[in-house]
């Protein structure tokens, strides 16, 4: 059976490109397609019926017909604008860097619900007040879990030995604890105390508002961190752009 | 890759086609159709447009106070004695500025960015015109700062990053006000824009 020619679903916009005079390339996470990518046409226009409703952090339905190349939008509607983060530049900011993850982890056409659901009910949980560097690291956690990068938390990824309750070691190369005694061999490991250990393991397998009620000091917090930025450099084999933008929010004390 | 293309025409004929061909919106049938149409044109009009080409580079340059393109240095705005001089109106991009000229409503003086703060794109504000604006505002008589970046996410972190740093020198910081265009459909209106329209609605 040939595909249909005009198409509707929910989407949550990634990402957007300047494309020519007044059009933009957009890029959709949608719950039954997977990461999409479509061309709004004058969308850049004022008075365009598209503009405010295919919006970065925007929950659309949006209705696309079939194009040669690329598909097009044709009609939207928002059904969640997420005004409150908007209004917010540390909540605006976390968002984006939440899109930034899953527009780098995910490929065109491939399908993944739970990443969807995660990722609109991350945007809800951002609007709420509440540890937003908590929300973001929960986050990071569950969306390893739905790409299949979960990291190994409950015995060392080399002897497979259960870990003990003292400081080990996180190694990014092989995804998971090495115990002190394997560590030796990892040029890249970076130490895991049991605190983190410990957060990490009740985040891999809670639920968020559970997650939010552990009381973490700042330490602990910039060490979760910088463990997960630099688990995710790996796995990307590349900077997450909006990170940047973060540390230098928390520099300035805005 | 171009040269390889037009190796068999001579080689001035070549050159320019690639030059052409560099420009946004020109393909190689286009590069070529131009090159030849200059082949066939007077002298006169082919060296004016190669004398235009060169003083677009040569004399015009950004302005040292608000960073507009200019031919003289500071810019015809800001050496305009009839402006006012204590508000300063912050856009994105030099073209922003035609607009808001053409209203007609604004007498004071304008502040280029040259960008927006991206951070998916990893366009921060080390790569923006905001350190001289902020220096500018040290120690001036400049009593209001209208942010008119774009009204879109990029425009609006721009915006909230600005009064964070602007509003601590006790200058008034104002945004352009967001709202339905005219001649616009409120049926096709998005939620954010109604909201911020309803909230900021006036007395008639």
């Amino acid at each position: 059976m040939r595909a249909p020619r005009a198409y509707q679903t929910e989407a949550i916009v990634l990402k957007r490109i300047k494309l020519g005079e007044a059009d933009r390339i957009l890029t959709f996470y949608t719950p039954d397609l997977g990461k999409l990518r479509a061309v709004a046409k004058g969308v850049r226009r004022p008075k365009s019926k598209l503009g405010g409703h295919v919006e970065l952090l925007t929950h659309s339905l949006i209705m696309l017909a079939r194009g040669r190349n690329l598909d097009i939008v044709t009609q939207s509607q928002t059904i969640n604008g997420f005004l409150v983060l908007k209004d917010d530049l540390w909540r605006l900011s976390r968002g984006l860097y939440a899109l930034e993850l899953v527009d780098s982890f995910t490929a065109e056409r491939i399908e993944n619900r739970p990443i969807f659901d995660l990722l609109l009910s991350t945007l809800h949980w951002l609007c709420q007040a509440g540890d937003g560097n908590i929300i973001l690291r929960y986050f990071e956690l569950q969306l390893l879990n739905y790409l299949g990068y979960r990291p190994q938390l409950q015995q060392c990824v080399s002897c497979n030995l259960p870990l003990q309750p003292i400081d080990n070691f996180f190694s990014s190369s092989r995804g998971g604890v090495l115990c002190p005694e394997c560590a030796g061999k990892d040029p890249a490991r970076c130490t895991l105390t049991l605190n983190s250990l410990k957060v990490l393991r009740l985040w891999q397998s809670c639920d968020c508002a559970t997650a939010s009620r552990v009381k973490i000091n700042s330490q602990l917090s910039s060490e979760l961190e910088q463990l997960m930025r630099e688990y995710i450099k790996y796995l990307l084999e590349r900077e997450v752009k909006s990170a940047a933008w973060l540390d230098r929010l928390k520099k300035e004390k805005l | 890759m171009a040269l390889r293309t037009f190796t068999s025409t001579a080689k001035p004929i070549a050159r320019l086609i690639e030059e052409f061909n560099k420009l946004p919106g020109i393909g190689p049938k286009s590069a070529q159709r131009l090159a030849y149409y200059l082949l066939r044109v007077p002298t006169e009009q082919a060296r004016d447009l190669a004398e235009a080409i060169s003083a677009v580079k040569e004399k015009i340059g950004l302005c040292s106070i608000c960073f507009n393109i200019t031919d003289s240095d500071p810019c015809s705005i800001c050496r305009d004695e009839g402006r006012d001089h204590t508000k300063i109106c912050v856009v994105e991009e030099l073209s922003d500025i035609i607009p808001l000229e053409r209203t007609g409503k604004f007498n004071g003086v304008y502040h280029v960015l040259h960008g927006v703060i991206a951070p998916t794109e990893g366009m921060g504000p080390e790569e923006l015109k905001i350190e001289q604006l902020l220096s500018r505002l040290q120690n001036s008589s400049v009593t209001e700062v209208i942010l008119a970046t774009n009204p879109n996410l990029e425009g609006e972190a721009t915006a909230m990053y600005l009064q964070h740093l602007i509003s601590p020198l006790g200058i008034r910081v104002t945004r352009l006000a967001r709202g339905l265009p005219f001649g616009g459909d409120l049926e096709y209106a998005d939620d954010v824009t109604l909201s911020r329209a309803l909230e900021e609605r006036q007395e008639v």
